[in-house]
């Protein structure tokens, strides 16, 4: 049975469900047990299973991320939640020097089956140290995987493929799409999300929407700015293909290259950082594969290479939007 | 007490009392298109808002030992020692509203106060403080200045390993360093007793052979001589010292966060111990002020954060592309 649930109930629930069939998942983070996660990604998870599988941390990220690798050595399956992605920089060294390496540095003598989740994206006036997106510094590193749900289904599907995933998947959910209530989400975001368990492979892009004229690449929150933008688009007769790559590490190159084949236009939409970031890796990507055949130059919209600004009126200036994106196309177009 | 002059005592009450009640007053005003249901992104002041209501004296104690010259790191929740450091009040206001007036044209935000004038600065990343006021005790070393630096963290941020690495090298070089624990007893919603190992974090500071002293900040009193001496002794060039202030946070974490995990008696006691009502008392049984002497300052107090805030609202934003300005600096 399904029933529709916001992004946060699936990813808590998507955890549930792994830690009553695995007694080796537990989480710890920072108010993950009596909170239920800032941005209620761990909601009731301390009730259902007290406090020594779900574990309030001090706030020492070194301790408790690191300390996912050594659990994770003796045959655990930790979760570890950081609050906001920007919060990352004390952890650093444990995260793309130990647990992304381990596994090949051991030449595959040990395994790394642990989830780190983490809250992204701005556009509420949170500035610079907390609205950052930063998938893109991670997806760099080699030996993460990359997992970035748009809405309550792929959050549970993705969710579970995590957990069950034995190498160290991060996964990076929006505030600005966990439908909390008092975080503005796009209600597009909460769709039916089966009761039962099920997994979504990482590496598996999902084309959101079938057009002809162009192809918009993008991911996250952007995904419903590429969505409206395309609403838009129909009515001036043009016809977008939306693509939610899903995850970045793992990249579904097919899937991208087979619509662009077809459409031979191509705008990659990203919140994160414009620079050295996932817009590049997609047009190179399609570039390297197909540049010939593309009927235009491909294109990007990404958050400029700035910090977040704190003011409304600034951070609207930076950020991606529908109006861009339709602006973007039309150019394309023409 | 009897060597803190009147002048001293009524300064001390008149900044705290400033801070309660531009804090409460932000407080009111953060709701402001945000109902009825709560929108994070909506009103004049979008985003987090951490106030310090409660905590006034941690910073007043403190800062009142403070010459311009002396650097304050504070953390996200740092208006009182903002104020308490000097930071021009209509500046920093337009900043918190977004403004084009405010301290960085509306880039920084609350948690993100620069004030080189006062040399204060705070950040949103919790234990950030530690190597950075660290570091300027290093300038001072080198420069041969008696300035001083103040590192600011929660209770939480003290098992961060900043600030271990921090205390040690301050101790190590001697570094003219006071840093100051706010004990207010909450990381968000973690009880102190359940993150750190230790009941004090002032005894962390026999590990890095620095004096470490755990003051209540419900008495300005005591946290402003506390202050004095470990200021005096930075300023001597003998090194840094640990102060844990015992703060009682009035409010929730962040503006808007329900507090679920915290004990109805929790707050209640926190309130009991409020610094402000104490010295209050304190200037009036010792007849330092008269009542209506008090009123008055209450009420020019008062006026004071009225006209800094109808400054902050009537300021325009700044213009969109300024946004794009100030990535790297330019001669």
């Amino acid at each position: 049975m399904a029933r529709k649930l916001p992004m946060y109930k699936a990813i808590s629930e998507a955890i549930a469900q792994e830690m009553e069939k695995d007694n080796s998942v537990f989480v710890m983070g920072e108010d993950i047990g009596t909170y239920g996660g800032i941005f209620g990604a761990t909601t009731g998870l301390l009730q259902k299973f007290g406090p020594e599988r779900i574990k309030d941390t001090p706030i020492s990220e070194s301790a408790f991320i690191g300390g996912a690798l050594g659990a994770a050595s003796k045959g655990m399956r930790p979760i570890a939640e950081l609050m906001f992605v920007d919060f990352f920089g004390v952890a650093m060294d444990q995260i793309y020097n130990h647990i992304a390496k381990a596994h090949y540095m051991s030449n595959g003598h040990i395994k790394m089956p642990i989830v780190i989740m983490t809250a992204i994206g701005g556009g509420y006036g949170d500035a610079a140290q907390h609205s950052q997106c930063l998938y893109g510094l991670f997806a760099h590193v080699p030996g993460l995987k990359i997992v970035i749900p748009s809405n309550s289904y792929d959050a549970k599907g993705l969710m579970t493929a995590a957990i069950r995933d034995d190498n160290p998947v991060m996964y990076f959910f929006h505030k600005g799409l966990m439908g909390l209530g008092w975080m503005p989400s796009p209600d597009e975001a909460a769709v039916d999300v089966p009761e039962e368990p099920y997994t979504i492979p990482l590496g598996e892009a999902k084309i959101v929407k079938e057009g002809k004229d162009a192809t918009i690449v993008t991911v996250s929150r952007m995904v419903y700015e590429a969505l409206w933008a395309a609403k838009e688009l129909e009515k001036d007769g043009i016809s977008a293909e939306i693509i939610d790559l899903r995850t970045l590490v793992p990249l579904d190159k097919k899937t991208v290259i087979n619509s662009v084949k077809k459409t031979g236009r191509l705008l990659v939409v990203d919140e994160d950082y414009r620079s050295y970031g996932m817009t590049g890796e997609i047009v190179s990507l399609v570039s390297e594969k197909i540049g010939h055949d593309l009927k235009t130059p491909p294109r990007r919209l990404a958050y400029p290479d700035v910090p977040v600004p704190y003011s409304r009126a600034l951070e609207k200036f930076v950020l991606p939007d529908k109006d861009r994106i339709k602006g973007t196309v039309k150019e394309m177009m023409t | 007490m009897a060597e803190i002059s009147n002048e001293i005592l009524l300064s001390m009450y008149k900044t705290m009392y400033k801070i309660r009640t531009y804090e409460e007053t932000l407080g009111s005003i953060y709701y402001e298109g945000k109902s009825p249901a709560f929108d994070i992104s909506a009103g004049p002041i979008p985003g987090e808002l951490h106030l310090s209501s409660g905590q006034e004296a941690a910073a007043v104690g403190i800062c009142m030992h403070l010459k311009p010259e002396d650097a304050i790191v504070g953390t996200h929740r740092a208006h009182h020692f903002a104020i308490a450091k000097g930071v021009d009040l209509k500046e920093m206001t337009a900043e918190i509203f977004g403004k084009t007036t405010g301290l960085s044209s509306g880039k920084g935000g609350h948690m993100h106060l620069f004030d080189a004038n006062v040399n204060f600065s705070c950040s949103g990343i919790v234990g950030a403080s530690f190597p950075q006021a660290t570091g300027v005790g290093i300038a001072a070393k080198i420069q041969g200045k008696d300035y001083v630096a103040v590192a600011v963290g929660g209770d939480g941020a003290a098992n961060q390993g900043t600030f271990h690495e921090s205390l040690n090298l301050a101790a190590l070089w001697k570094l003219p360093v006071i840093f100051v624990i706010e004990d207010n007893s909450w990381a968000i919603s973690v009880e102190k007793d359940k993150s750190t190992s230790v009941g004090k974090n002032s005894e962390r500071a026999k590990a890095y052979g620095i004096p470490g002293v755990y003051v209540d900040g419900g008495d300005v009193i005591a946290v402003y001589e506390v202050a004095k001496e470990a200021v005096e002794r930075a300023r001597r060039g003998e090194g840094p010292s640990l102060i844990e202030v015992k703060v009682y946070r009035f409010r929730g974490h962040f503006e808007g966060d329900p507090q679920l995990y915290r004990p109805k008696e929790d707050l209640e006691e926190a309130k009991a111990k409020d610094p402000i009502k104490k010295l209050e008392k304190q200037l009036i049984d010792r007849e330092i002020i008269k009542e209506e002497e008090l009123k008055k300052m209450q009420d020019e107090i008062e006026m004071e954060i009225e006209e800094t805030i109808e400054f902050a609202r009537q300021s325009p934003y700044p213009e969109p592309q300024e946004a794009l300005e100030n990535v790297f600096y330019r001669e």
